[in-house]
């Protein structure tokens, strides 16, 4: 496999299972925010603390690119089991949009979500 | 099973750089893939250098020019160059295709490599052994196949439905594609892989062939058919501008619509 040129496809067919798994972490995380919201102001306090600091804030945003990217990436290949957009260009440019707007739709939402809460 | 590094045996270590031909001007360096399976060593990658003055155009052009001039030892299929039988094809710069419609001049910065077609068992150099690869064509049984009794003359198919074997009947089961896929790397003996669906597909798609029930059950499998994740590098390989993804995005489609 080592002497495989990489296609843009292939890159992106792995980055959508990578996504995939990295939503079950992410998800898990969700949960433990839940929880901790139900289960009184202190353990809420210790995740706020956490998901506020530089590494909580790269894990949702990266969480945040994993669930856009999934999500486009899934359409496009909801396209695909439909039957379209095999042809050469249109293939390359449905997986060029599923990387481009997964990044631009995660941008975009920090924007709003800092414009809304000011940063928390 | 997913296997990103090559066995121990099959690392390839060293290789000889062959002399520059004499009186040459214009010269190509070509890496070649070699592997001897009678004299116990690993395989290695030979560097060869082709008078491009006294050579033809396209890949395989310069491997017969190697063998005639520099290296008879070096071994690899071919036979009509020109695209039609499928013989040549291997790994040119990173991507598998025919060795004989492949120019050399249109692989860019430096070296032509030329490995053969990956994840296959390799019989010598650049042959490898596609056992697997036929089975898998006859086990989706790429015949005629029918019930009602047999015409006088032949058996009638109007102008529309032929043209819906187009894009499915030129195939030249070159294995390009499958060897492309990572799915078939890592699942070759379960998964049929790109070229043997594409086949199913061209006779289940055939107005006079009556047994397509029965075809789409033996396809009705969680690897058989569906370990295309449709990562669409057997339609960029494909030396005949086929398209396999597609072909088997539309089984699965009518693996669903005659559920319907």
């Amino acid at each position: 496999m080592q002497v495989y040129r990489w296609t843009l496809t292939m890159a992106l067919s792995i980055v959508h299972r990578g996504t995939g798994i990295a939503l079950y972490v992410g998800t898990l995380l969700l949960v433990w925010w839940l929880v901790a919201a139900a289960s009184g102001p202190a353990a809420y306090g210790h995740v706020q603390a956490f998901a506020g600091s530089i590494i909580g804030r790269l894990i949702v945003f990266g969480y945040t690119w994993a669930l856009m990217h999934h999500m486009l990436s899934g359409i496009r290949h909801f396209v695909w089991d439909l039957g379209y957009g095999f042809k050469a260009n249109e293939r390359e440019a449905l997986t060029w949009g599923a990387l481009i707007g997964g990044i631009a739709l995660t941008v975009l939402i920090w924007i709003i979500a800092y414009a809304i809460g000011g940063g928390r | 099973m997913v296997e990103f590094a090559l066995p121990k045996n099959s690392k390839i270590t060293g290789g000889k750089t062959w002399p520059k031909p004499a009186g040459a001007t214009e010269l190509r360096e070509f890496r070649v893939y070699r592997w001897n399976p009678d004299d116990g060593k690993n395989p290695s990658v030979d560097t060869y250098y082709v008078d491009t003055n006294d050579c033809g155009p396209m890949v395989l052009d310069g491997l017969i020019w190697i063998k005639n001039h520099i290296d008879p030892s070096l071994t690899f299929r071919r036979s009509c160059r020109e695209g039609v039988c499928g013989s040549c094809a291997m790994n040119i710069d990173g991507q598998n295709t025919l060795a004989c419609t492949r120019s050399m001049h249109d692989v860019k910065d430096g070296a032509v490599k030329i490995n053969p077609l990956p994840h296959q068992p390799v019989v010598k150099d650049l042959v490898p052994d596609l056992t697997n690869f036929y089975a898998q064509y006859a086990s989706v049984e790429p015949w005629l196949k029918t019930t009602s009794p047999t015409p006088q003359k032949e058996w009638r198919q109007s102008h529309e439905d032929r043209e819906k074997l187009d894009g499915l009947y030129e195939c030249i089961l070159c294995a390009c594609c499958s060897t492309s896929c990572p799915s078939y790397w890592w699942n070759s003996e379960r998964y049929l892989g790109p070229a043997a669906l594409l086949q199913a597909n061209r006779w289940v798609s055939d107005s006079r062939d009556e047994a397509t029930g029965e075809r789409l059950d033996n396809l009705e499998d969680p690897f058989r058919l569906y370990r295309c994740h449709t990562i669409m590098n057997c339609a960029k390989a494909c030396p005949k501008g086929l398209n396999p993804a597609e072909a088997i995005a539309e089984l699965k489609l009518k693996m669903v619509e005659r559920q319907i």
